[in-house]
């Protein structure tokens, strides 16, 4: 059965059980790898898209129900690693393996979206629901203080620390002292 | 301090280029790995060492490519490595591409005789050849340029990726001599920077891999997509050591989508043309289970099993003076039992692997820690020559250990076969988290005997575990009864303490091991670092004053000690309901005390600050350093507050992460504050040694908070009452 929807700002048309989760129409069907696969029961957020600007857990969400919406994933986050909160992960130097970050930015840019300048406690609310292996979390809180920032000032305003070589250093040597 | 490479020979150097690279390129074989060559290669599966390598390629473009031997998985070798290629080569940083090598002996670890990544090696091991690697590379490009102006190289120098003849104000691109640089014969000797020349090391550079990790580009294993690719999943039979006795597939073969339903050597196969329709399809397959012969085995029996092989002495592991005839004679005295449980190593990424088996040859493309054996598993089930046997390195999604193992691979590898298609086997996590290869449930009776003075006069420890080099290397690998990794961060205690016997039981069983982030001194330091504590308070001493007594000959522990504690404001007032711990412990030949803040509430312990001080050698790059510190406190958090693997009739009780939860933001501690002793010891590992501190030192503020001695993992809330 055809679902059709918008993906990443396009219409798309897929012909699957419609009982078949968005993550793996992405990942199987799509070959669009870089949503994850974590844990297939809304408990890790690894699979995280936005559905009509809502982060949601893709690995339950059958794909009937995204008829008609506007699916954003991470590579429709921004065309150029442009996002806020893209910027601010580079800067901060986020990553470890990597594996979670995609459900992470999602996460965090649909907190953004809603809440441009969350408080500590606001992050651990949004954010929680989505598990980091590499332990990753204190520079995931001080990018996204960041990334409000970024937000706040324009993305067109590039961050001075954006194109070094160095890690952002005043936030990410003080890790975790954000609050 | 410089250091020479002598004898360098031809035979090391190649023209060749990967397959892809662009235009003429030069490379190298690592130096140094001649011996290395000659090792034994195990199962005979590796490549033999003319095939095309390198470590370093300079293309015509001006981009330098380094190949990355290690794995990536989280820990940084992919920045790290290149750093160390770039200090000598003088090239600019942002023309550095990096690629994973292939599976060869040429990049074989000398720690491990094969092509992989683990034990916090990867610094260490590629410290000395990577900057060999980049200082050769210079020197022939600087050759090249001096033969192509008629001057002699002693008047050149390299600079940002370019050689200039200061004399006469030319210069020329590296990319504009690789061509030339690649005819010119290698140098025989090789003289390494004085560290105070450094330009590279010591900066905390970001990471080469973060942009890919923003934007979904990154391509981990199950990310793999080929032409034709077929996708699976396997069902296996959930107790360990059972197999299928019968199986009926035929609803599972009649849904839409369904290729084929078949067994291989570890279960059954399910292939569809999605995952989500393999998933769905394996749940329609009756199966019979021959559950085999460990039903019993349970979290009880197990540590029965300990209990009752800690009654008599083990095999030895260390003796030193007489430390039951002290303690018999002693008048203080303080015994105790500690267990640690198995743990899973749940990396975010589930087990994975692609495989394409040919006639004539055999792709694998996994994240894999251990090339070399996952080659193997590629060449036999294809039934080529290692030679023919490909392993494509993908990034890891986590490793700590796992993805040293080849299970998966030969899974893949066995599908593939089947199918006569490229083939891609995909975990649950429920897979992932029931058949995993788990960190020892371990248990030890543990005892000392204290002076009139309060401190240690002897110190005794029976460990009893199954071994993890058994189920690694294989039997063999411990006919005398001993397996270090059982008992390593307690037998190798550093306190200054005259009698000391340690003892270990392998008591084998069919719950399988593996290394896991840090291994033996996970659980072993949490034993250790307790049970000093036990005497400190048993001696009414301050617990940080204790152990500086006790190792004023380990001026490497102590100075990391007397940093985390000043640092950490160990003995300064605190707000009310806070406490602090402290532990301090070596692995991997890398320094870690750790200084935690900690309250008691409603529902358990309450982490606000950890302050690490570590000591891990000259620090190639600060920021990962201090990434790997705070990633350990975290692992170290999960397994202190979070879950554990039990057993029961013979299966793993866990599933998910509703059953076995990791570390989340809300419990992460506001302040992870890291300190790094400066030191020009030679290098040594982080992505470990800071994860066996952190469990001692939460449950010693637990000690100073409630009174109450954490004797086993992770903390109950019944435990605080």
């Amino acid at each position: 059965m055809a679902t059709h929807f918008i993906l990443n700002g396009k219409p798309k048309t897929v012909d699957v059980n419609p009982n078949m989760p968005l993550l793996w129409v992405l990942r199987d069907t799509l070959n669009m790898t870089g949503t994850k696969f974590g844990c297939g029961m809304a408990l890790c957020g690894a699979c995280t898209v936005h559905i009509d600007g809502e982060a949601t857990r893709s690995c339950i969400t059958p794909i009937s129900s995204v008829s008609g919406k506007k699916v954003t994933t991470i590579e429709g986050l921004s065309a150029t690693d442009s996002h806020p909160v893209q910027r601010a992960w580079i800067e901060i130097d986020v990553p470890q393996c990597g594996y979670c970050q995609s459900g992470q930015i999602m996460t965090a840019s649909a907190l953004l979206a809603k809440t441009p300048n969350p408080t500590d406690a606001e992050i651990d609310d949004a954010m929680s629901g989505n598990i980091c292996r590499c332990g990753t979390y204190d520079r995931i809180r001080a990018a996204i203080h960041q990334a409000a920032k970024l937000q706040a000032a324009g993305t067109k305003t590039a961050s001075a620390d954006e194109g070094s070589e160095f890690v952002a250093s005043a936030v990410a040597f003080s890790n975790g002292g954000a609050e | 301090m410089s250091t020479q490479t002598n004898g360098l020979d031809r035979r090391n150097f190649l023209k060749t280029g990967l397959a892809g690279a662009a235009g003429l390129v030069i490379g190298f074989y690592l130096p140094g790995r001649r011996e290395v060559l000659a090792a034994s290669r195990m199962d005979g599966s590796a490549t033999t060492p003319d095939v095309l390598n390198a470590f370093i390629q300079v293309a015509p473009d001006d981009n330098i490519t380094i190949l990355i031997s290690k794995s990536e998985m989280g820990q940084g070798v992919v920045t790290s490595l290149s750093m160390l290629a770039a200090e000598e080569l003088e090239c600019d940083w942002r023309k550095i591409r990096t690629e994973f090598a292939p599976a060869a002996v040429v990049y074989f670890d000398p720690a491990f005789h094969m092509q992989g990544t683990g034990g916090s090696q990867s610094i260490n091991s590629g410290w000395k050849p990577m900057r060999e690697a980049g200082a050769m590379a210079r020197m022939m490009l600087i050759s090249a340029a001096a033969q192509k102006w008629g001057v002699d190289a002693s008047e050149c120098h390299a600079e940002d990726g370019a050689v200039i003849h200061a004399a006469t104000k030319r210069r020329a691109t590296y990319g504009s001599l690789a061509e030339a640089a690649s005819k010119v014969t290698p140098p025989q000797d090789v003289t390494l920077k004085d560290p105070s020349q450094f330009k590279v090391v010591g900066k905390p550079f970001k990471r080469l891999d973060t942009p890919i990790k923003t934007n979904g580009k990154a391509g981990f294993g199950i990310d793999q997509r080929q032409p034709g690719m077929v996708h699976s999943v396997v069902l296996r039979c959930p107790v360990f050591g059972g197999k299928v006795a019968s199986f009926d597939a035929a609803k599972a073969k009649a849904m839409p989508g369904v290729k084929d339903v078949f067994e291989i050597s570890d279960g059954i196969a399910v292939v569809a043309d999605n995952t989500w329709t393999a998933m769905q399809a394996r749940k329609a397959i009756d199966v019979t289970w021959d559950e085999g012969p460990n039903t019993d085995v349970s979290n009880e029996t197990i540590f029965k099993g300990f209990a009752d092989a800690c009654e008599t002495p083990g095999v030895v592991s260390r003796k030193e003076g007489d430390a039951e005839a002290a303690l018999k004679a002693a008048t203080q005295k303080v015994e105790a039992i500690y267990q640690a449980p198995y743990q899973a190593h749940a990396t975010m990424e589930p087990m994975n692997c692609t495989a394409y088996m040919q006639d004539d040859r055999a792709d694998v493309w996994a994240g894999t820690q251990f090339q070399t054996p996952s080659q193997g598993v590629g060449a036999k089930i294809a039934g080529v020559k290692p030679d023919q046997s490909f392993v494509h390195t993908t990034y890891l999604g986590g490793g700590f250990g796992r993805r040293g193992w080849t299970d998966f691979v030969t899974q893949a590898c066995e599908i593939s076969k089947h199918m006569k298609a490229p083939a891609q086997v995909t975990w649950s996590r429920e897979d992932d988290m029931q058949h995993d290869y788990y960190r020892p449930a371990s248990y030890v009776k543990i005892a000392a005997a204290l002076g009139p003075d309060g401190m240690p006069t002897a110190f005794t420890a029976r460990v009893a575990c199954d071994s993890i080099s058994r189920w690694f290397f294989g039997p063999a690998a411990v006919s005398n009864g001993m397996d270090s990794s059982s008992v390593e961060g307690i037998s190798d205690t550093p306190y200054d303490i005259p009698n000391i016997l340690v003892d270990y039981h392998m008591v084998t069983g069919p719950i399988p091991l593996g290394f896991w982030r840090s291994v033996g001194a996970s659980q072993n330091g949490f034993f250790e670092e307790s049970f000093i504590d036990e005497l400190a308070h048993a001696a009414n001493k301050d617990p940080y004053e204790y152990r500086k007594a006790l190792l004023s000959k380990k001026p490497r522990h102590l100075a990391v000690l007397n940093l985390a504690a000043e640092k950490g404001e160990w003995g300064k007032p605190l707000p009310k309901g806070r406490y602090r711990g402290i532990a301090v412990l070596e692995a991997f030949s890398t320094y870690v005390a750790e200084v935690v803040e900690i309250s008691i509430e409603k529902d358990g312990v309450k982490v606000h600050k950890v302050t690490v001080a570590l000591d891990c050698g000259r620090v190639i790059n600060p920021n990962i350093v201090r990434q790997q510190a705070v990633s350990a406190v975290v692992f170290g958090l999960t397994q202190t507050l979070k879950g554990s693997i039990t057993i029961d009739k013979g299966r793993v009780q866990q599933a998910n992460f509703d059953t076995y939860d990791m570390l989340r933001m809300s419990e992460m501690p506001r302040v992870v504050d890291v300190h790094i002793v400066e030191s020009d010891e030679t290098p040594t590992g982080m992505g470990e040694p800071a994860v066996p501190p952190l469990a001692p030192a939460i449950c010693n503020a637990v000690f100073a908070a409630t009174g109450k001695r954490i004797r086993h993992l992770p903390i109950a809330p019944e435990d605080l009452i």
